[in-house]
């Protein structure tokens, strides 16, 4: 049942990523883009991280998309149809980037049995069916990592300047 | 149960379909949805040695990615609205406002 569910999602995944790459509309790759996200969102929740993949719907399909869909609508090019999608270097690209998928699978494939070894940290095991997924995380979140979660909030604060800042009128 | 290899090279897939989009796409917008799809592949890295280890703390490091590809999209997309107020295009290759 999870592998039958695992090998629809990753289709999918690989070829809505393969559309967001290739769609001619910056639009379309946007649609593209959200239902490949989406997808990541099935694996979240197929991993039982339930937190993580609700944050993703919301953060991402709820807000960064919807973002990108209006810029796309403010910066609306005269139809970029007839124009070329790619630049003059794609094939070089291409090559690239298929030498470094290659590259980045013999690592894992050579690796596999490290991670299949049996290590898993006792101190932790079983720890979400006792509290739940979000407890968890949330505790994690507000005790041993109460400073990384203290610097993303004024990460997002300088964010949220710097896009008011940059959108103004006279730059 | 699916083995964990199984994760790591699906997202090893899209991070290079990721990195394809950024060196080939002549639209900025594209490039930046490239480098989401890139960093949502880190985060089904991190949930998956989550899941394997049993240990919640890749998702508060995913929860950490998540935050920060929020602010990278913001300032991002602030500066393409900028760029096109200035230069009238979203094409990477017509933006050469740095060359010698």
């Amino acid at each position: 049942m999870e592998a039958t569910l695992f090998y629809i999602l990753a289709t999918m995944l690989v070829v809505f990523a393969i559309l967001t790459v290739t769609a001619a509309n910056p639009v379309r790759s946007a649609v593209f883009l959200i239902s490949a996200l989406l997808c990541m969102a099935g694996f979240f929740f197929l991993l039982e991280a339930e937190f993580v993949g609700a944050v993703q719907i919301l953060v991402y399909v709820g807000g960064i998309m919807v973002l990108f869909l209006f810029v796309i609508m403010l910066v609306s090019v005269r139809e970029v149809e007839g124009q070329r999608r790619a630049n003059r270097q794609w094939k070089t690209a291409l090559v690239l980037g298929i030498v470094l998928s290659f590259e980045l699978v013999f690592f894992v494939v050579q690796g596999a049995e490290v991670f299949s070894a049996d290590i898993i940290d006792q101190q932790f095991l079983n720890l979400d069916s006792q509290t739940g997924n979000t407890e968890t995380v949330g505790g994690l979140l507000y005790s041993t990592y109460l400073l990384p979660f203290e610097i993303a909030s004024v990460l997002l604060l300088v964010a949220m300047i710097a896009a008011v800042v940059l959108t103004q009128k006279r730059l | 149960m699916v083995d964990i290899t199984h994760y790591l090279v699906l997202s090893t897939i899209v991070f290079s379909i990721g990195v394809v989009g950024v060196l080939t796409r002549r639209n900025v917008i594209i490039i930046l949805m490239s480098i989401e799809l890139m960093l949502n592949s880190v985060n089904l890295n991190l949930v998956a040695f989550s899941d394997r280890l049993q240990d919640p703390s890749g998702q508060v490091f995913a929860v950490f990615v998540i935050t920060v590809a929020a602010a990278e999209a913001a300032v991002g997309l602030g500066i393409i609205i900028a760029l096109f107020r200035n230069k009238a295009t979203v094409n990477v290759d017509e933006i050469d406002l740095m060359r010698g």
